[in-house]
């Protein structure tokens, strides 16, 4: 409670795609150790939010800091580069498309940024990989291609290879909105473990019940800007703003 | 049908077609060293390099190879560059399949899936790190066939340096049929030559490619 430096600070965050206003000027910050949900309709900008925190997209307008450090400070090019890969190695990042490199194996998948960006030797990497899929209940794939994976597999990896770079925080978008619903448990399981372990963590979600049950607190964006955060018992049970209301009542009825 | 033409000449067809080989194979060599550059060019971040490729690409794709043989070899001289007739016929050649296996490997890398470059830059790795270990090893198994093709068109396109007075295959069928007259004979032996040595090629094409499609 003293650790008063948030995590993730997000300030004033705007983005452009052409001449349209994706981020409206968005402000949020997360403290260590903390699990904020993202929710919102689609086109609403949560994902573009989230990417914008790792830098896979530039924001056009504000700064986002990452346990006191700018992400994305004005440095010149090269400097920058080397600025930024420094920190991506410290945010884990989930794909909704899991996103495994098809042509390595598991193991490799997740031991190739340990061993190729921290110099890690190749057995120390292995058991990394191994605690990591254990983690994941998966050490039994630790040789198999992704091709083989189910997935809800697929996912489980993915996570383990971003858990291998020993992240400060994890970024979650839409993990689960490929998968066959009877797989979405299997991957959700994990990432329960893992807020139960106080990893601070930003989950872009469809899935309201698992935000309720995970999350310590709940944004609601539309139209690219928050219309509604707080208390997951409070959002999602007395939403004050219009909106969120009109949201949460279509998935409660879909 | 002359049969015993066909007999005796044929050691001499053979001899050719094996310079068509070398001939092949050193353009191909020049060729995929100067697309690899062409293809990073045109998928260079910078736009003055990436025009400079798609200039390249234009063109070497926009002008008939003929032309660009004559160009080298009878035009260079004007320029101060001599070179012998096979050098420059392997050059023109390797420049002019270069602007076309740019096209197949820049294709091959645009067609790895974003996602593959994100997911390896969300892990730390720079753009060049995430291109040489994430993105050109799937590439690459993308690249063989469209490769072959090109080569398969390289190979074709040798017999355009008969024209200045490289010994391959065609030129030394033209030079028979000077002293034989039997161009029935003469043409047909060095069309199966030809074609053995693209069945060759394509065999090779193939069992590169198997390789590369178990690895996944």
């Amino acid at each position: 409670m003293n650790d008063v430096r948030p995590m993730i600070e997000v300030r004033g965050a705007r983005k452009f795609f052409g001449p349209l206003e994706v981020l409206k000027g968005i402000d949020f910050s997360v403290a260590r150790g903390q699990i904020v949900a993202v929710i919102g309709p689609s086109g609403s900008g949560k994902s573009t939010l989230l990417r914008s925190i790792n830098h896979l997209e530039t924001l056009d307008g504000g700064e986002v800091w990452l346990d006191g450090v700018q992400v994305n400070q004005k440095l010149d090019r090269r400097a920058f580069e080397r600025h930024i890969n420094r920190v991506r190695q410290q945010m884990g990042m989930v794909f909704q498309h899991f996103n495994l490199f098809p042509h390595l194996s598991v193991l490799e998948n997740i031991t190739i940024a340990p061993i190729k960006l921290k110099g890690m030797p190749k057995a120390e990497a292995r058991t990394l990989a191994l605690k990591m899929l254990d983690k994941v209940g998966l050490a039994d794939k630790i040789d198999a291609f992704p091709a083989r994976l189910s997935g809800g597999q697929k996912q489980r990896v993915a996570i383990a290879r971003a858990l291998a770079m020993q992240p400060k925080v994890m970024l979650f978008d839409e993990a689960t909105s490929a998968l066959d619903p009877e797989l979405v448990d299997e991957v959700n399981l994990v990432m329960k473990q893992l807020a139960a372990e106080h990893m601070t963590m930003v989950i872009v979600t469809h899935e309201m019940r698992f935000a309720a049950e995970v999350a310590d607190r709940v944004i609601f964006m539309a139209d690219g800007a928050v219309v509604e955060e707080g208390k997951p018992e409070d959002l999602f049970r007395n939403p004050t703003q219009e909106r969120t209301r009109g949201f949460l009542k279509k998935f409660l009825n879909g | 049908m002359d049969i015993s033409l066909v007999g005796r000449i044929i050691p001499v067809f053979v001899q050719a077609a094996w310079t068509t080989v070398e001939l092949s194979l050193i353009s191909l060599a020049i060729g995929l060293a100067v697309a690899a550059l062409i293809a990073g060019l045109r998928l260079s971040h910078v736009a003055i390099l990436r025009f400079l490729g798609t200039a390249y690409v234009s063109v070497f794709r926009g002008t008939p190879a003929l032309i660009q043989i004559f160009l080298l070899y009878f035009g260079g001289p004007q320029i101060g560059i001599q070179l012998e007739p096979f050098a420059a016929g392997a050059i023109a050649l390797g420049l002019n399949i270069a602007a076309y296996m740019a096209e197949s490997i820049r294709g091959g890398v645009l067609s790895v899936d974003r996602g593959q470059m994100e997911a390896a830059r969300s892990l730390g790795f720079a753009e060049g790190q995430s291109m040489r270990w994430i993105v050109l090893p799937q590439a690459a198994k993308l690249m063989i066939r469209p490769l072959g093709v090109n080569a398969v068109a390289l190979v074709k396109g040798t017999a355009l340096v008969a024209t200045i007075s490289v010994v391959e295959l065609t030129y030394t069928a033209q030079r028979f049929i000077g002293s034989t007259y039997k161009p029935f004979e003469i043409f047909a032996v060095t069309a199966v030559l030809y074609m053995i040595m693209v069945y060759g090629l394509t065999l090779i094409i193939d069992r590169l490619d198997r390789a590369y499609a178990g690895e996944a």
